[in-house]
């Protein structure tokens, strides 16, 4: 009788591959609030900290956040925010958004989170590509001039894609 | 968990490479782990980054994120990514022989 060690191993599981590291994010920064810029911001950060590049390409509301005369007047809205656990009707009170918006920055300075103009600077220096979006500059009739000194170019839809060839692309 | 030897030292690390025990790190293990990802030799100013994120995390129980070095150690954020292409975040810990910082800034 054949031994039954003879038989053939059962062949092992191919091990499951390791997936591919990220290379390259490309986000859509679409909002002009302090809850809509600092993901988009934080996570480019994020990004380049672990040498992944990244590129930001800011239109709509979003160009508030490279608006010289914006960029530091950042708010929280008050009201239609699902999250904020307060009546719309006191959301809508005047001073709301302002008392909101500054108790924001106070937690994220205890936390030693920079502004988003030196987030701006910080992305900069890390090699962060920071875009305009054309047509929303045409919207809202800004000029280069207008926006802070870290973009490096405004571009067009079709451009910002050509650029984010092979990347993961992030809407925010 | 695995035991690699850095410059004829055995030390233990994670999977991504980092020292599981900061006593292990040595400046010669430092400069095999920076040939290894391909930052070393390592020059004065990385030994100023390194010396610092040592320090630092000695005095405050964590490694310091990005920031903080560019704020504290005399290396500017522009620096560091000359330094430490491909991932200062990481990098910078890594061959200090720290945990990957736990800050995003």
């Amino acid at each position: 009788m054949e031994a039954l060690n003879t038989a053939q191993e059962a062949p092992r599981t191919t091990e499951t591959p390791r997936p591919e590291p990220i290379q390259r994010v490309s986000i859509i920064v679409s909002k002009g609030s302090l809850d809509g810029a600092y993901p988009a911001l934080v996570l480019a950060n994020a990004a380049r900290m672990g040498g992944i590049e990244a590129s930001l390409f800011f239109t709509f509301w979003g160009l508030d956040v490279i608006t010289e005369k914006k960029v530091d007047k950042l708010n929280v809205a008050t009201v239609g925010n699902p999250s904020m656990k307060i009546p719309t009707m006191v959301g809508g009170l005047p001073g709301m958004s302002r008392l909101a918006t500054s108790q924001m920055k106070k937690e994220m300075a205890r936390l030693d989170l920079p502004p988003v103009r030196e987030m701006l600077e910080i992305l900069s220096d890390a090699g962060a590509e920071i875009y305009a979006c054309q047509m929303a500059m045409e919207m809202f009739k800004l000029e280069r001039g207008d926006l802070v000194p870290q973009v490096d170019e405004v571009l067009s839809a079709m451009d910002f894609f050509d650029k984010s060839a092979g990347s993961q692309v992030i809407f925010i | 968990m695995q035991a690699r030897e850095y410059a004829g030292r055995r030390v233990d690390i994670n999977e991504e490479g980092f020292l599981l025990d900061s006593d292990q790190w040595t400046p010669e293990v430092a400069e095999s782990i920076a040939v290894e990802v391909g930052v070393g030799p390592l020059s004065d100013k990385h030994w100023q980054v390194i010396s610092f994120c040592r320090e630092d995390a000695a005095a405050q129980g964590q490694a310091p994120g990005l920031r903080r070095i560019a704020k504290q150690s005399g290396v500017t954020m522009k620096e560091l990514y000359k330094l430490f292409p491909k991932g200062p975040g990481k990098l910078a810990a890594r061959i200090s022989g720290l945990p990957k910082p736990k800050s995003c800034v």
